[in-house]
């Protein structure tokens, strides 16, 4: 036994949730939807070489109601891992660490996100379907 | 004179001489992707359809070719540092977690190199009509 307890760190449930580490969260879980992304852009292109019949089976897979959710959620994804990949690179270059730029940076990161998926799906809903 | 002992050495612990390498290719990677992906995104949502016949024959243009390639590539390679990492961090026995990080090495090499090869059958023509 020591003399005295040595400090230890709360246990990290302790600490109240903020968009600090739930942003980077986040940033990790869309990484990895983008990642199964991949083979879904693999599976598209493979499809598009094999001719208009694989072309057409893989249109369909896509846009069934819950091939087009997954488009959707693939979307915001994409979209905050961008917006929130250019803080880290901003991180990365020394700026932007003060708390107000931090807090603005993540929110713009999240609702931009969210504007330009919505912005997308509209487009996508006039102009491609 | 070294300090380590036979057994660290024999075990492969210590510095690996690289410690910056992976992230900062996986910064060089996340900087190529920003103009890759805003490129791939507004071209199809600027196509007239996403029918067979429309987007292959903007596949078939050389540009198309070229940089679609370029964006597989870079992509595959970004998302491999990232997914490795998540393994790294939460498999901490180490058979599972030579087996998931030898496997996922395969799984992004058979994608990346199916999605290349696809994108170069339909900028060379050689896809089925």
């Amino acid at each position: 036994m020591p003399a005295r307890a040595r400090p230890t760190s709360p246990h990290w449930q302790i600490y109240r949730w903020q968009i600090g580490n739930s942003l980077s969260i986040l940033h990790r879980v869309t990484g990895a939807l983008l990642a199964l992304g991949l083979i879904a852009l693999s599976y598209w292109f493979v499809s598009l070489a094999g001719g208009a019949d694989s072309y057409a089976a893989a249109s369909r897979v896509f846009a069934n109601p819950l091939g087009l959710l997954v488009l959707v959620g693939w979307t915001f994804a994409f979209l905050f891992h961008l917006l929130n990949g250019v803080r880290h690179l901003f991180w990365d270059a020394g700026r932007g660490f003060e708390r107000t730029e931090r807090h603005a940076g993540g929110w713009f990161a999240v609702f931009g996100a969210a504007a330009l998926t919505l912005g997308v799906w509209i487009w996508v809903w006039h102009h491609l379907s | 004179m070294s300090l380590r002992s036979p057994l660290g050495r024999v075990l492969g612990m210590g510095s690996a001489k690289d410690g910056t390498a992976h992230w900062w290719a996986q910064r060089v990677t996340a900087v190529a992707l920003v103009p890759l992906t805003l490129w791939f995104v507004i071209s199809l949502l600027a196509l007239p359809g996403l029918d067979y016949d429309t987007v292959h024959a903007w596949a078939s243009l050389p540009s198309s070719g070229f940089l679609s390639s370029l964006l597989v590539a870079v992509l595959a390679y970004h998302s491999y540092l990232g997914t490795i990492v998540i393994v790294e961090d939460y498999v901490t026995s180490i058979l599972p977690k030579i087996v998931s990080l030898l496997l996922l090495r395969f799984a992004y090499v058979l994608s990346g190199g199916a999605c290349i090869f696809a994108i170069l059958r339909v900028a060379f023509g050689f896809s089925r009509l």
